[in-house]
This record gives C-alpha cells, structure tokens and sequence, in this order.
C-alpha cells in the first residue's frame, strides 16, 4: 500500500513537472499577414503600433514566450510612448484641438493581458499542436498520481474514525519546509495567473479542445484556472471521503460544495457563454461577487434580454434575502461550507492545513478589523460605482468610480482573495481568506452572531478541555474557551464546517438549528455541579 | 490582601483561582514543580499521536495570568508548615500564605514489582512522562515493542498512543476483561474486541512478575506471572490506576513542632465543604479523600469535571460563600480507540438486586447501549453508551425528576447528541425494549420544546 502511495506521489510529481516546464516551452512569433488580421481585429488607430509589433515579432519564430511577451509590452510601449510625446508636446503648445486628437492613438490595457492576446494567435509547438496528449502528461498524470497517493488511505488510515496521526509531525502540515514550498508555489500560481497571464498561455492551449467542446471558444486563462479547480476539488474530496468516511455530516458537505463548484461555478457559465448569454455563476453572492454592480456588468446584463434582467433580480435577491433568510434559518454554514466555491477549495485542497490557523486573541482582533473592513471597502466602492452608473458623473465626495475599482480589484480580488487567501493555505490555514478578507462572510457573521438558529451546543458538563476542537478550527475559533465553560459556540466567523464536533473525543459537540431562545447561554456553573443550582435559577429569573 | 496559595496547576488549581478571581480581589499564587503554565493532561496522548502540539493543550495563553493578576511560581513543595503557614520547597524558597488549597492530583501507582524504577519504565501522567515516552519510545526503531501493564482509561490510552506510531504493543490487564470492574460484559467484551483488531495484543487474566534489565540498567524484558513467559520489550507503562500524589504532606507529619498535621488516608482528608483537619487550609481533585463517598461515588474521584466542580466550589468558600461540594448526577466519558463512551448516572458492572437492564448492541460490534432501571419502580438509573452520543442535559433532568425507563425510551430522540445526518438507531432500540419486556413504548418525535425545557 504505500509503494502504491509513494509511486503515486512520484507519477503526481512528474504531472506538476511537466504542467509547470510546459510554460517554458513553445515558440511565439506571427507573420505579416497574421499581424495584419490580429491588428484589424483590435481596431487599433495608432499608425506606430504595427510597425512596432512587426520590428518585434512577425517572422521570429524562435522567441519564448517571455521574450516575446517583453517584446510585444515594449511594442506597445514604445506606440504609448510615441504619442504621450506628442500630447505633452501639443500641452506645451496649447494646442488643444490636437492634443485631443492624439488620445484615441493610444491603447489601454494591462500590458501582460495585451501581449496574452497576441500570445494565443501566435504560439506553435508541441504543446498547441498536441493538446491531447499534454492533457494526460499533466492533468491526467497529476489526477492518476494523486488518487494513487490518497485511495490507499482506504487502508492505510485503519480503522473509520478521527485519524490525525502525525499531523504535527509532517513538514507538509506543521509548517515545515514542505509546506513552505507549496506556499512559494501557490502564490506564484497566482501572481502568475493574476497579473502576467501571457505566461501561462501555454497551459490554455492543453484546454483548447475542451473549451471549445464546452463553450465553442478558445480556452482563455481563466478557463484553466476553472477546470484546475474543478479537478482539484474532486481529486481532494476523494480525500475527505476516505478520511472522514464515518462521519455523514462530511460526506454529504463534501458532495455539496463539490456540486455547486463543478455546476453552478464551472459548467452552467460555460454553457450560458456558448449560448451567447452572459456566463453567470449563480450561488456567487455580491459582495464576494464584488464586480456585479460594475458598469460592465450592468450593461452585459440590460443588453442580454430577458435572462440578463433574471440574473440582475436574482443577483439582488441573493444578496438581500436569500442569504440572510437562509443564515436565519441554517447559520452561514449553509453558504460558507456548503456552496461557496471559496469556501469549497478550502475544504478540500485546504483541509490538511486547517489546524494551522491562528488561534491567539490577537488574531482574533485583527480577524474583525480587517474582514470588517473589507465589508466597507466594497459596500463604498459599490455605492461610488453606482452612484456613478445612474449620474454619469466620474466620482462621488471626490472618490473616483475607476480609481476605487481598480484598487479593489487589485487589493482584494487579487492580492487578498488570491495570491494570499489561497497561496497561504499552508501556513495560515486554509481559511485565511474566509476568516480575514472575505466581506460576503463578514456580512453573513453579522446575520449569524444576532439573528440566527444555529448555534454549536455544548453537550453539559462533559469537555475535557483537550483542546482538538480549537486546534483543528479552520476559522481560529478558540471553541474549547466556549466547550470548557459549557456554553454554546455562537460566533460570527463560524462557518459549521462540523470538524470540531468531528475531533470531539468526548461527544461534547454538535451543530444545530433551534429556537433563538438559550442559544446563546452564558453559564456560570456547569451542569452536574449542583452549587446553588436554585438559587442561580431564581436570579437569572 | 489575603494571600491565597494552590499547590497544583492542574484544572482543579487553576478552576479555584479563576473562580476566586472573579469574585474577589485576592493575591493568587500558584505553585507547580511540573508546568510553567496549565495544560490539558488528557490531552497529552493527542501531543504524543501528533494531533496536537503541547502549546495546543494549554486553555489559556501565556498572557492571561499576569492580565488576571494571577502569579505562577515553579517550584517543588517539600514541607508544609501549619503553625506559621509557611511552604517550603526543595530548594530553600518559603512562601506564606493565608488560606492554602492543596490540588496536587495523582501519581501513577506501583505496586513494588521489581525493576519497576528501572530506565525505560514509565506511567502516562505527567508531562514529564510524556518526555520520556519520546525518548523511549519514539517509533519502532528505538522500541520495538512496548508493554503495558493494567487495563484502565489510561493503560488503553497508552496503547492507542503507541500504535499510532506503528510499535507494537502488548497489553497486560489483571482482570479478566478489559476494566470490567466498571464496564458490564456486553461493553467490556466490545472494548476487548476494538483492542485486538487494532492490532495489538491483549492478554486478559494475567499479572506482571518482574521488569528485568539490560547491563545498561535499561528495560529489557518482563516476565508473566501466571505463565511464566518472558516478552522481550523497550520501554514499559505502568497504568495501574492512579493514587493521591500527596507524599509531602505525608513527609511534613514528622515534625511535630511545625504544628499540627493534615489528616490524610489515601488522599488528603476532606469534609463536604472541602476544608481539612486545619482551617484556613483545603483540598480539592484527585488529591482529595471525602470521608464518605458522595451519594453513591467513591471517596476519592480521579475525574476531570470533578476536580473542577470542586475548584469552582472552593472559590465559593474562600470568598465567603461557604457552600458544599454537591457533584449531582454522575456522568463521565471517554474514547476506547474508536469508540466513544458516554455514561449518565449509574450503570454497575454487575446488576444489583432491584435492578433491571436492558441491553441493545448494533450489527457492527461498535455501538451499544445498555440501560439501568429499577425493576419495581421503573424509575431509569443509568446509561452506558457506545458509539452513540446523548444530549448530558436530558440524562441530568431524567435523573432529577426521576422519570422512569419508558420515559427515557419514548424521548431518545431528544436525548440523541450525534452530528447532523447520523444514522439513528432509536427505532431499533425501542423495538427490541419492547419485544423484551412486552412493552408498547412510542418513539416520539425530536422535540426542541421539550429539549429547552430541561434545562
């Protein structure tokens, strides 16, 4: 069995090897002609950017596509740069007229997503040429490689039950050097993916075939990211499945976080674009969907018809009553731990780091500072945006509509939502996201800490203080402060991923759904402890 | 100020301080030779199976004793001096107090076996012993195989520990299923069973002769009482039961003119109000002795909830609030390997005569429950339950209003604690109770009214 597991660590290996080495490969360059429909394409009315692009690439057919990417930027670059010389010439001449005219020569955009343009048309090699076969080298290898490292858990594990052997033991899992390298290769995952995507474009030439069987288009960077999600959640689940095999509240969690991932996240938006309706990921909830409200969006979806007007509504529906009626009834948990495709990740490729999260009263405050501010950050950015969609105006109490869509974009939808929410999974634990950035999750806590049913009970007298259920907290809950005391567990981070109740060697847990009355029940003496039992009764009264 | 001294940071010291903090401003000062800070011991199992690491077993973080304005102090009490109130400790340090709480806990016993001091020899108890675990037994290169001896909560514990590492483990109990003194046959035979298909070998019925050594003075081997058999090992844990570890009070009776000494049997003697033979100085947790076990408990509890009842009960007293230790209806827990056990009220190894029992084991081998009921009065006594967790509030209030067996039947539904989406098996107990007593006892529907109305 562990031959099985270790061949399958190294074939695992092997596919990550190939998936990563198959960016530095492929050669990049266009001919004229190629340039020329790329070019009409785009529209551009600059006069200097086709000659620049064709001194920089056409007939190069040997340039990596670092090179190439440096090379297309300093095209561009060099087009920008041309005219930005004249406007600042036309200034100093108080020329107007013709200073005005030199705006529409220029070409906006990230640079590494105008090179990625150019980089899809113009990549040959092997891989482009032989998807299929780069689809089982690294997909498939990695897939193979990590069943074969996890199913013989089956056996290996003993016994169904709470097995944490060795979890602290582990580079991998208690911060050791293993697990500060997969840190390094997340985050560069994600600054990668983020913000120099022209790099990666070889791995969306693997998934050409199958975005175009999907959605009928080529298969764009973030088409990788989405299917790498996909299949590494159902390669993790399987993980769950074997280790929490005991324990249904896990099994049927796990399934669910999966469906809603691969359906509602993945395959209904694909298939929506190939339909050529707006692709709509319909659990994704503003204000995590924090770019819902942006001018773009509301424009997609009033030019979409009938089906762009229901996402509108129903955009609005989940936010403002869906989601807190369902937080009423379920507690966040039925968001967090069992839909959210954030909150899905984490509880699959994430849950072998979930003891690592900080569980110190610092942490804590920081925890409601920050997430809280999230939560403002994108209410005001949302009000700006709006208040500037309906106006016409440019910015709102001097607050400019771009200027803080952009920031957010890239503070939060990228930074903390990416590289560092899930980059740092294998130090910080896997919730760092959710617990400190996520302001969807800032908003269901408030629901949750006020106006819900659900509660963690503590079951009496019975906590032994041991401690496993705030070690292996994902949300840095310190639930053994609450257990020990034999009060009930009522916190706005909590979002009843119920492996507390999991570890509990004691039984001394359980989520439920009850009446709002004693769900939160401070207790000065535990049960079983008969001190003034009657005389407490009759105070409290 | 009163100067308040506890001699133990075990969670019966630490529960008192706590309590006598929040009702009074007092100076606290607690005394440990084992820990700089409190730490869950039975928790230390989860350290050593790297579930956890040590600083995960400890409730509080460092920071909270200065905040609370609770002072620690590292040190080993050797004589405690009654007349001047005076500790003095084993390295010339003294220390005065006011009022003392003596909440020393246990110590592992030893019943004089030879070799029982030898290298590689060790209880599972202290942090201390959890150090030595490591170094004897780190995994099966350093040990290939350990032995222990007596079948308690903290024997298996030890073997659970040990297996998790892949070191093969024999496990001596004296008696003639695993800890059936406390566990009917029906329970004790399934904890049998979850033993062995671990892996690891258990042999019933039998006692430990002697602890022999290697020339380095090490642990070699043991040897078999009944057979004879010598079991060639690395390291032995000794888990026969623990005893008060209160051998400095003992020491400090030999000097007459240090004032009178504290009354000890086994543990420290203690009345109802946990006070000693000596005012202004009492005793709580495992140390502690009643003159008479409370209800039908014994004398001396070695249990977690009960030394911390007995902590929030002496903060009361100190503070002025003389009051009783009434510990209520028993209830305990604990986890056999994989199996989870949870006991409300009584359920004795061997029926007494008034008593009826009923029974029920799942398919599996790894659920049960067995009910204890009078069998005049119907009146429900106690629960054993395996594999299945109930709600401990709904047993307190069952054993408060003495509801009777039918009761309890009718409600499991209510009593039932299991995670969400477990599969129940209250239909299956009820029908087979009825089948055997010829009853027509109705499962009622979980209610949340009635739930809330117990407590």
């Amino acid at each position: 069995m562990k031959t099985i597991k270790y061949t399958g660590l190294i074939i695992f290996l092997i596919g990550l090897a190939i998936f990563t080495a198959s960016l530095f490969t492929g050669s990049f360059g266009l001919n004229e002609s190629e340039l020329n429909t790329f070019i009409d394409s785009k529209g551009y009315k600059s006069e200097i950017i086709k000659n620049e692009l064709k001194k920089a690439v056409v007939d190069q057919r040997n340039l990596n596509i670092f090179e190439f990417s440096s090379r297309i930027r300093g095209a561009y670059q060099a087009s920008n740069d041309y005219y930005d010389g004249l406007i600042a010439k036309y200034d100093a001449e108080k020329n107007w007229d013709k200073k005005g005219e030199q705006f529409q020569y220029k070409i906006y955009g990230k640079p590494h997503t105008l090179s990625y343009d150019i980089a899809k048309k113009a990549g040959s090699g092997f891989i482009k040429e032989n998807a299929g076969i780069m689809w089982w080298l690294t997909f498939g290898l990695g897939i193979l490689g990590a069943l074969l490292f996890i199913l013989p858990n089956l056996i290996l594990l003993g016994p169904k039950g709470i097995k944490n052997n060795g979890i602290f033991h582990e580079a991998s899992t208690n911060r050791g050097w293993i697990a500060w390298i997969v840190l390094a290769f997340l985050v560069s995952f994600y600054l990668t993916l983020y913000f120099a995507p022209d790099y990666v474009v070889n791995w969306t030439f693997i998934l050409d075939p199958m975005s175009k069987a999907l959605n009928g288009g080529e298969a764009s960077q973030w088409f990788v990211y989405g299917f790498l999600y996909c299949v590494i959640m159902l390669v993790m689940a399987a993980r769950m499945y074997i280790k929490y095999r005991h324990n249904k509240y896990q099994i049927i969690r796990t399934t669910s976080v999966l469906f809603f991932q691969i359906v509602f996240a993945f395959l209904i938006p694909e298939i929506m674009t190939s339909l050529n309706m707006p692709g709509y990921d319909f659990k994704n909830a503003f204000p995590l969907d924090y770019d819902f409200f942006f001018e773009w969006n509301l424009k997609s979806l009033t030019e979409s018809g009938s089906i762009g007007l229901f996402i509108l509504v129903w955009g609005i529906v989940l936010t403002l009553i869906i989601v807190p009626l369902m937080v009423y009834f379920f507690g966040k948990r039925w968001y967090c731990s069992w839909v959210c495709g954030c909150g899905g990740l984490a509880e699959t490729l994430g849950d072998p780091y979930r003891q690592n999260s900080d569980k110190s009263l610092n942490a804590w405050k920081m925890e409601r500072w920050i997430i809280h501010a999230v939560l403002v950050f994108s209410v005001v950015m949302t009000i700006v945006t709006l208040y500037c969609y309906f106006s016409g105006a440019e910015s709102l109490l001097g607050i400019k509509s771009q200027w803080i869509k952009d920031t957010y974009s890239f503070l939060i939808g990228a930074w903390f939502a990416g590289v560092i929410g899930t980059g740092f999974y294998p130090i910080f634990g896997n919730r760092v996201w959710c617990r400190f950035g996520c302001p969807l999750a800032a908003y269901l806590g408030i629901v949750q800490r006020f106006k819900s049913r659900f509660r963690i009970t503590t079951n009496g007298g019975q906590c032994i203080s041991c401690g496993n259920c705030s070690t292996y907290c994902e949300q840095g809950i310190d639930v053994r402060a609450y257990a020990q005391k034999g009060e009930n567990i009522v916190r706005a981070s909590c979002v009843g991923c119920g492996i507390c109740s999991a570890v509990c060697p004691r039984g001394v847990l359980k989520l439920e759904n009850g009446p709002e009355k004693g769900r939160i029940n401070p207790t000065d003496v535990l049960l079983g402890n008969d001190v003034d039992l009657m005389d407490l009764v009759n105070q409290k009264q | 100020m009163k100067h308040i001294v506890i001699i133990g940071n075990g969670i019966s010291g630490v529960t008192a301080a706590r309590h006598i903090r929040k009702l009074s401003d007092k100076k606290i000062t607690i005394v440990s030779a084992e820990t700089d800070y409190f730490f869950s011991r039975t928790a230390l199992m989860y350290v050593y199976m790297g579930h956890m690491k040590f600083e995960h077993t400890q409730p509080y973080e460092n920071w909270f004793w200065k905040k609370n304005n609770i002072e620690l102090k590292k040190g080993y009490v050797k004589i405690v001096e009654t007349k001047s109130k005076t500790l003095h400790f084993a390295n010339g340090d003294a220390l005065q107090y006011d009022k003392l709480i003596i909440a020393t806990g246990s110590k592992p016993n030893k019943f004089g076996w030879p070799g029982q001091d030898l290298d590689g020899v060790m209880g599972m108890y202290h942090k201390q012993d959890l150090d030595n675990l490591e170094k004897y037994a780190p995994n099966n290169k350093v040990c290939k195989r350990a032995v222990i001896v007596g079948g308690g909560l903290i024997g298996i514990e030890l073997a659970e520990m040990l297996h998790s590492r892949h070191i093969p483990v024999t496990f001596l109990v004296r008696e003639a299923s695993f800890w059936d003194a406390v566990l009917p046959k029906g329970e004790s035979a399934m904890i049998n069973r979850e033993i062995l298909s671990n892996g690891i070998d258990l042999r019933l019925g039998v006692n430990l002769k002697e602890i022999k050594a290697d020339e380095n003075g090490r642990v070699k081997s043991i040897i078999i009482q009944e057979t004879g058999e010598e079991i060639p090992c690395n390291m032995v844990g000794l888990t026969a039961g623990v005893s008060p570890n209160i051998d400095f009070i003992k020491d400090s009776e030999t000097s007459a003119e240090l004032g009178r000494s504290i009354e000890t049997g086994r543990g420290i003697k203690v009345n109802r109000y946990l006070e000693t033979n000596i005012s202004d100085i009492y005793a709580i947790g495992d140390c502690a002795e009643q003159h008479e076990g409370i209800d039908q408990r014994r004398p001396i509890e070695a249990v977690w909830y009960t030394g911390r009842m007995m902590g929030e009960t002496v903060a009361q007293t100190i503070c002025g609030n003389r009051i009783k230790y009434k510990p209520g209806h028993w209830f305990n827990s604990a986890k056999f390997i994989d199996i989870e056990y949870q006991t409300y009220g009584w359920v004795w190894a061997q029926p007494k005569d008034h008593e009826s029992r009923f029974y029920w084991e799942h398919q599996d081998g790894k659920t049960c429950i067995h009910i204890n009921y009078d069998k005049n009065t119907r009146e429900f006594i106690g629960i054993n339950t395996f594999g299945i967790r109930m709600r401990h509030e709904f047993f307190d209030n069952v054993l408060t209003q003495k509801h009777s067996v039918d009761y309890v039947l009718e409600h499991l539904a209510d009593a039932n604690f299991d995670p969400e989406f477990y599969k129940l098996h209250e239909k299956d107990i009820v029908a087979k109770f009825n089948k055997e007593n010829n009853t027509n006892i109705q499962l009622k529907k979980k209610s949340w009214t009635r739930i809330f109305q117990t407590s």
